[in-house]
């Protein structure tokens, strides 16, 4: 169960893909200008991920060394090809505004990199779990960047997001500051992307030093002079 | 007798970064006096209002970084980014627009990459460059100089102008298209024709009412500094001479699609005060002398390229700001030989 564990915290925090490993920066950056372009983006990638851990990891005694890396660039176009032939017939909108972004998720380095160091690896369970994580970790990411854009580039949160949910949808969009806002034009423009992403990323450092100087100071210290226990036997 | 052997160089009393930055802030003095004399209160109010918030910035960031706080805001560097972001906003700016700027120039651009001489963007351009593409509405409305104004107007007094900062009650009539506008907006006229019909450049002399005199003044104030060797020579003339020479080059003597003069390249929007107060930044350009020649020169290049076939008037800022990223390469390629060694960076490995 601590493999599971392992994977997830992974996953979503300690080897986040977005905000440690910094792969698939292109999509990050390109379409988090609103939180349902986002989540689109994201939803993808992740179906993308689990897809072809599966995948990868089903033939990873099948395929040899050399020809690994242009079989899982197969695998993860057949996949990124299925969701965006799934996204024209449910969200054609979203397919359209996302445009270019989807057929690229086949380039995103976070889902060859998944492939290669995990799923070609490991059992297909934990192959599977390892893209569902991995691809929560990013989607993550990316809906919290797009509603900081959103909301500071536009003073909305929630907008448009019909396109994703159905026309019940319509009425979640949330005016944060008024109908008098103008918009501060530069977080829905790539600095903001690069502005936003950068925070980010230093709250994350930031958290895990506080953490790490947190569980130093409750390590208990030994005194100067103290005597060694000698134990035989195993603690359990 | 006894002779005390010093070797060069010989300065006769310490130097410090607060006395250049007076300097520096010295020599606005005329260019802010010419500013305040053709457009009205509205520059004082901007200078004001951004010190402000550019030392409260500072002072927090600081605060926050565990910093001394009164000794790096005695380095006054808070205060030039202050002034210079003053007199690139156009006045009567609003006093939201101008605590932004403050914020990105200081914050962001200058204590997130670890105060002053870590900053790789000048940080009063970073702020300038976030407020154009943010608020272009806002950034484009420069007031009309006092020789333009129709007859019986006159420039907003300190009333209406604190009015117009806080409040956003609007000063009427009192924006006016910039002689860059112009010459950029110009479909039909010949140059001569366009001097002599619009009034922004048939009240001036030279290149446009007010803004000859603008430039000239921070060119006064650009050759003290170089008198108090704050810089030396080489970047501003490297920038005016490559601004001036694209500009002969493409002058066609005036027809309507001319791209202006050398002498009205000179003289209008912020070129003059770009390249002595700017340019000549020591921590974001470029540090040997060929550095500094290669450096001035394409800012120069660049602010011609994008005036005349940008989208924006001016292109003060976007020239710098793209500048000070090729700074360090330029750095690279032109280490001045050291005493014994060969040159060119290579053989330096």
């Amino acid at each position: 169960m601590s493999q599971y564990k392992e994977i997830v915290s992974n996953g979503l925090w300690k080897n986040n893909p977005a905000l440690v490993q910094l792969l698939g920066l292109c999509p990050l950056l390109a379409v988090t200008g609103s939180v349902v372009n986002a989540l689109g983006l994201g939803l993808a990638t992740m179906l993308v991920l689990v897809g072809s851990n599966i995948a990868v990891s089903l033939i990873r005694n099948a395929v040899s060394d050399a020809v690994r890396l242009p079989a899982f660039v197969m695998i993860i176009a057949a996949f990124t090809t299925c969701t965006e032939l799934l996204m024209q017939a449910f969200t054609f909108e979203l397919y359209q505004i996302l445009g270019i972004f989807i057929p690229l998720i086949v380039t995103n380095c976070a889902i060859l990199g998944r492939a290669d160091a995990f799923a070609s690896k490991n059992s297909i369970l934990p192959s599977a779990i390892d893209g569902l994580m991995m691809g929560m970790g990013f989607l993550c990411v990316l809906v919290a960047i797009g509603a900081i854009r959103e909301s500071i580039g536009s003073g909305t949160l929630f907008n448009n997001m019909q396109l994703l949910f159905g026309e019940s949808a319509r009425g979640w969009s949330i005016q944060l500051f008024g109908e008098g806002y103008r918009g501060f034009l530069v977080a829905v423009l790539p600095p903001g992307a690069f502005l936003v992403a950068g925070m980010l990323i230093a709250l994350k450092n930031s958290i895990d030093s506080h953490l790490q100087a947190r569980a130093a100071a409750n390590k208990v210290k030994l005194e100067k002079g103290s005597k060694r226990v000698r134990t035989t036997g195993q603690v359990a | 007798m006894a002779f005390i052997k010093i070797t060069s160089p010989h300065a006769h009393k310490p130097g410090n970064t607060g006395s250049v930055m007076q300097t520096v802030l010295l020599a606005t003095l005329p260019g802010i006096a010419v500013l305040t004399a053709f457009f009205g209160p509205g520059t004082l109010v901007n200078i004001l209002l951004t010190s402000l918030f550019c030392l409260a910035f500072e002072a927090a960031f600081l605060a926050l970084r565990k910093k001394r706080i009164a000794f790096y805001l005695k380095d006054y560097s808070a205060l030039v980014t202050a002034f210079l972001l003053a007199l690139a906003l156009p006045p009567y700016a609003p006093w939201w627009l101008i605590a932004t700027g403050s914020l990105f120039a200081i914050v962001i651009a200058k204590q997130l990459y670890g105060g002053l001489g870590y900053n790789p963007f000048n940080p009063a351009m970073v702020g300038y460059i976030v407020l154009l593409i943010s608020f272009p509405l806002e950034m484009s409305s420069w007031p009309a100089a006092s020789p333009t104004l129709s007859d019986g107007a006159q420039l907003p007094g300190i009333i209406a102008t604190l009015q117009q900062v806080f409040l956003g009650v609007p000063i009427d009539g009192y924006t006016g298209a910039t002689p860059l506008d112009l010459l950029k907006q110009n479909q039909s006229q010949l140059i001569s024709d366009l001097y002599a019909n619009t009034s922004a450049f048939n009240q001036g002399r030279w290149a446009g009412a007010g803004w000859e005199w603008v430039n000239l003044a921070f060119l006064g104030g650009g050759i003290f500094l170089l008198y108090k060797k704050i810089f030396t020579w080489h970047a501003p003339i490297a920038m005016l001479a490559s601004l001036g020479l694209l500009a002969a080059l493409f002058y066609d003597g005036g027809s309507s699609t001319s791209s202006g003069s050398p002498l009205f390249h000179w003289l209008s929007g912020a070129t003059m005060l770009g390249a002595f107060f700017i340019v000549t930044d020591p921590v974001t350009s470029a540090v040997s002398v060929r550095g500094r020649l290669i450096y001035g020169a394409l800012v120069g290049a660049l602010v011609f390229i994008i005036r005349v076939w940008g989208n924006y008037p001016d292109a003060m800022a976007f020239a710098v700001l793209l500048m000070n990223f090729a700074a360090p390469f330029i750095d690279y390629y032109t280490k001045p030989r050291t005493y014994g060694h060969k040159s060119g960076p290579k053989s330096q490995a």
